[in-house]
């Protein structure tokens, strides 16, 4: 599936900035910064990586900044970002 | 032998003489400019007999504006010294450059309340060789009365000074630069220490009455440019939040206290720091104006919403250790109802008089509670330090009725926990946790229960609110600790509570 530069989410309290980057590697890169990293890091990085293959997403690079977001909120904004990413309506 | 020299011999004493000195005839207003205690900082360091290994200590009534710690420690370090154990009341963002006295060996220990920013950070990834030791206000005040914690040379900013010591928070000259209110946590120093340097932004004429430290206590005075950047203690108007959380914790504390017992006329209270525990006041006001319920004194943490409620009648006299904003510091400055007292008066377990032990009810927030009610208000859920001990475990121990105000989750991380990080208030002192969630009463106070449920208020396990938290956010990964110990938490009582570990970053 071809992939554009997209965003979704914000730097708020509670929120995760998502932002998609066509990648030429293998699967999905994520370059996470988050402020409970040390407690949710990987599965942040799960999360994010189950949505993305869950909507046949890979070759990305994924620049998500964290701010202690919920699960939902997570998935939230991966799939927002892919549908502006890809330009194809999931919910359609 | 005289009758005179038989006396004096008796009592091992020598016969007066009468001198051949001539007085000193100048003006004394004259006289007092020349007073042998105004030195420069260099000077007052220099006669102060400080050595390398020897402890200094600061007060931080100043909190995020303090000028004093930076620039004495900054003056200590050109000065050659090395090895020095830095005691303050607390530390803040602000004291960010002490890294680079302790990376040099200006600074080798510490001692503190809490840290915050940078400098917490660091010290939490290993940066000192030897742990610092915190402690609660109460328990400062106890160490530096009884020994534990000897100071060799006090460093205490004042913002008016005489000549020959006598110091206050505020001043009352038309030249006033500064204003910090009370200076409860700098008074033992004061005391106790051997010498005791004051630095002040405003040198008056003597006598600079009424004084919070005497020219007893003082030997050296120092005129620096700042000692302190008074806006930065916190805003002078009162700030009511508008967040709608703590709007309903704040609502839901009143209604604890308003039907917990204790809320009789006469009753005594303290509110911590936060949002949600100064705007618990205001409802409480609310409910003391509709009930023609007084009360006796308010402790503190002195608030300009304390302030208000004694000048509208509803609290009769103000008992202050520190003045957490503008409009406090001016009240204590001019009203003689609102009192200043020393942190060992204010809160030390083995003083019988201390205003803690005469306390009702106290409001405090928490990062953290456990399920057996311990509180965590100093490490944070990532395992960094980013907080204070202050008073917390010294007035939920000696209130009558102790009430942690906290939400159930900030963002993903969880207030209500298995087991806090790091044991800053034991739960056997705390008899009440407000959650958005409902209300949490120690097993120890069944009464207290019995009163609130009767009153319909929604009291829940602890355990649930905990499983409630780990349901919404998922199972946290444990922090990545390492072994090496880098601060003590001492009980207020001397003995050792907890230790905080190093975090050690993955790769």
């Amino acid at each position: 599936m071809e992939v554009k530069n997209a965003s979704a989410g914000t730097l708020e309290s509670g929120d995760i900035l998502i932002q998609i980057f066509p990648s030429e590697a293998e699967g999905v890169q994520i370059d996470l910064n988050s402020t409970v990293a040390y407690q949710f890091g990987e599965q942040i990085k799960t999360v994010i990586t189950e949505t993305l293959s869950g909507l046949g997403i890979d070759h990305v690079a994924i620049k998500a900044t964290d701010k202690g977001a919920l699960d939902c909120t997570i998935r939230a904004r991966v799939t927002a970002a892919a549908v502006r990413a890809t330009g194809k309506d999931v919910w359609a | 032998m005289s009758l005179i020299e038989a006396a004096a011999a008796g009592m091992g004493k020598k016969v007066y003489h009468e001198s051949n000195k001539t007085k000193d005839v100048t003006p004394r207003l004259n006289l007092q400019k020349e007073s042998g205690k105004v030195v420069t900082l260099e000077e007052a360091i220099k006669r102060s007999g400080l050595k390398d290994g020897m402890t200094i200590s600061f007060h931080h009534h100043f909190r995020g504006g303090d000028k004093v710690v930076n620039l004495v420690v900054g003056t200590l370090a050109k000065m050659g010294f090395k090895n020095l154990k830095l005691a303050a009341s607390s530390l803040q963002d602000v004291h960010e450059p002490l890294i680079d006295h302790i990376k040099n060996g200006v600074i080798t220990e510490i001692s503190t309340s809490g840290m915050r920013g940078e400098l917490a950070r660091e010290i939490s990834h290993g940066l000192m060789e030897k742990p610092v030791i915190f402690r609660s206000h109460g328990g400062r005040g106890s160490a530096i009365a009884n020994g534990d914690l000897h100071i060799d040379v006090a460093f205490l900013g004042a913002s008016s000074c005489d000549p020959l010591g006598n110091a206050c928070g505020y001043s009352r000259s038309n030249r006033a630069k500064s204003i910090c209110g009370s200076l409860g946590y700098a008074l033992p120093d004061a005391r106790y220490a051997d010498k005791v340097v004051i630095l002040t932004d405003n040198l008056v004429d003597y006598p600079n009455t009424p004084n919070a430290i005497s020219e007893h206590d003082v030997d050296y005075v120092v005129e620096v440019p700042m000692v302190g950047d008074s806006s930065k203690i916190a805003s002078g108007a009162i700030r009511d939040t508008k967040n709608p959380r703590d709007i309903l914790l704040a609502k839901q504390a009143a209604k604890v206290i308003v039907n917990s017992g204790y809320f009789k006329n006469g009753f005594s209270i303290q509110t911590g720091s936060g949002g949600a525990s100064l705007a618990a006041v205001k409802y409480l006001r609310q409910s003391m104006i509709d009930n023609d319920i007084k009360a006796s004194f308010a402790l503190g943490g002195i608030t300009a919403h304390m302030v208000k409620m004694h000048e509208e009648g509803l609290i009769d006299r103000l008992i202050d250790v520190q003045s957490f904003d503008k409009v406090a510091a001016e009240s204590l400055k001019n009203d003689a109802m609102h009192k200043e007292v020393s942190a060992c008066e204010y809160a030390a377990k083995d003083e019988p008089g201390a205003a803690t032990h005469y306390l009702d009810i106290v409001i405090l927030s928490a990062l953290e509670v456990d399920v057996n009610f311990n509180v965590n208000v100093l490490v944070g859920s990532d395992g960094i330090i980013r907080g204070a001990i202050g008073g917390h475990p010294d007035t939920a121990e000696d209130a009558a009725l102790s009430i942690i105000v906290c939400p159930l989750l900030r963002g993903r991380i969880p207030c209500v926990v298995d087991e806090v990080t790091t044991l800053i208030t034991p739960g056997s002192s705390v008899d009440v946790v407000v959650t958005e969630y409902g209300i949490a009463v120690n097993p120890r106070r069944p009464e207290l229960k019995e009163r609130l449920a009767k009153a319909g208020l929604k009291i829940v396990d602890i355990v649930d609110l905990k499983d409630r938290a780990l349901k919404v956010i998922g199972k946290p990964a444990p922090l990545p600790f390492g072994d090496k110990v880098v601060g003590i938490v001492m009980n207020r009582d001397g003995s050792v509570l907890d230790v905080i570990k190093n975090i050690v970053e993955p790769k």
